[in-house]
């Protein structure tokens, strides 16, 4: 007998491959990860059956659900899967390839847009710089907040890395 | 005594100071030189940012471990999120000659390079296996005799294959640096269940992420415990903010402030105004 290797979609195989997706070809659908996960519990996102999906590289049905990002990346399937699939780096991978097709999520701009333009995750308020100040901190903490050459050089690398096309 | 370079995050410095005021307190009284990281950014966080462009992610990530690396200093944090970052870049770019090159490509636009010799660590960590629990001990003037919640959260000990710290399904760690102030560790159902709000599920779904915390506190309040003590500015602000709607009021604090309050910080230092659950001593 001789056994063919069918490749589904060997585009999407290399490029998920080349964001450190390599190792979903490990995968043999145990499905411990799904019992395991705590998200699995409260959504119907489905660990097991994203993983493979992504073997049979149907990027479209992928890039497109919101179960994707449902993933707290809490690591508990990472640590029980018998074959070792760095499951949490394949699904960051995947929501990569999805952003890049500009599928995020319109909640999760704000927090993109934040580091774009001051370097953090979160904004500075006037409360918290009040806040910083009675307890004895500089209103500002000694981040690139308080540094604009420091800012303009992380910009540089937001620029440099296509961060600037994530955020518009 | 031990030094290291001192990186801020995001939540803690912007949204309860409290936590990097106690962590500054505390390393004085306990011998550890906190050098500021001036300059550097956020992480970039894990669950989002690396989740958007990991290429953005870890260029970001190199430059702040570059940052340290020019003050000849490792980094401790006090986040289980920048941990997890910071850990997970380094562990890559030290590792991997051409991830290391490629970053330094990118680097090399702002006139810097990554040698790939940063050592990251957790403050947790720092305090066990560097302070020591007896020496903790020692340092308090005011016992914190109460039943807590020991919460660990995701990021300090996973994945483990990499982090090496303990066995997530059979770790001691946080209870004996929280059992060190006088406090009691109350064993409960799920002590490893994610809070909720990683991997961009809080700003994402935050329903979903209410979900998780909701468990969490249920099985808290079972334990019969009285506070909640993190590792983690985010994990801290995911318990914090949501218990109001889920009709739930355990205070929260982040083990820095447990300590800040043996070693006999005062509550307006401790800065609890911040915090939306009452904290009250
Ligand atoms: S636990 Fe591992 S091998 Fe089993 S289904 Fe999940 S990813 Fe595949
Ligand atoms: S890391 Fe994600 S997929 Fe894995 S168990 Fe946690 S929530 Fe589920």
């Amino acid at each position: 007998m001789i056994l063919t290797e069918i490749k589904a979609n060997p585009e999407f195989e290399a490029q998920l491959a080349k964001m450190g997706g390599a190792d979903v070809k490990m995968c043999f659908q145990c499905g411990t990860c799904t019992a395991d996960c705590p998200s699995g519990r409260r959504t119907s996102y489905r660990v097991r059956k994203l993983m493979r999906m992504a073997q049979l590289g149907l990027k479209d049905e992928i890039v497109d659900c919101e179960e994707l990002w449902e993933c707290t990346t809490c690591y508990t399937c990472v640590e029980r899967c018998p074959r070792q699939v760095p499951i949490v780096d394949i699904v960051i991978a995947l929501r990569n390839i999805a952003v890049a097709e500009g599928h995020m999520l319109a909640n999760h701009k704000p927090t993109a847009t934040n580091l774009y333009t001051i370097g953090h995750a979160v904004t500075v308020t006037d409360k918290v710089k009040e806040q910083r100040k009675a307890i004895g901190l500089p209103e500002i903490p000694p981040t690139v907040l308080m540094n604009s050459n420091a800012m303009a050089d992380l910009t540089k690398i937001l620029k440099a890395t296509g961060f600037d096309k994530i955020v518009e | 005594m031990a030094k290291y370079a001192f990186f801020l995050g995001c939540i803690a410095p912007l949204r309860y100071p409290g936590v990097e005021k106690s962590t500054r307190v505390v390393c004085e009284k306990l011998g550890i030189e906190l050098v500021e990281l001036d300059d550097a950014s956020c992480c970039p966080a894990p669950g989002v940012i690396r989740a958007f462009s990991r290429t953005t992610w870890l260029a970001a990530a190199a430059r702040n471990l570059a940052l340290a690396e020019a003050k000849g200093l490792p980094i401790v944090t006090i986040c289980n999120g920048c941990y997890g970052s910071l850990f997970d870049a380094a562990h890559e770019l030290n590792n991997d000659a051409e991830e290391l090159a490629k970053v330094n490509k990118v680097l090399a636009e702002i006139n810097m390079e990554y040698k790939g010799t940063t050592q990251v660590y957790h403050f947790a960590e720092v305090l066990y296996k560097e302070v020591g629990v007896e020496k903790i001990k020692a340092a308090v003037t005011n016992p914190f005799e109460h039943n807590v919640a020991a919460f660990y959260g995701c990021h300090f000990l996973k994945p483990s294959k990499i982090k090496d710290l303990e066995d997530p399904e059979d770790a001691h760690m946080l209870e004996a640096l929280i059992e060190a102030t006088g406090a009691k560790c109350m064993p409960r159902k799920q002590p490893m269940l994610c809070c909720g709000a990683g991997g961009g599920v809080r700003a994402g779904f935050s329903d979903v992420a209410k979900e998780f915390t909701k468990t969490n506190l249920e099985n808290i309040q079972a334990s019969s415990a009285n506070y909640i003590v993190d590792i983690c500015p985010f994990c801290h602000m995911q318990f914090d903010s949501v218990q109001k709607d889920l009709g739930f009021s355990i205070p929260v604090l982040h083990l820095c402030q447990v300590y800040g309050i043996a070693m006999g910080m005062s509550e307006e230092e401790l800065g609890f105004s911040a915090h939306v659950v009452p904290v009250k001593l």
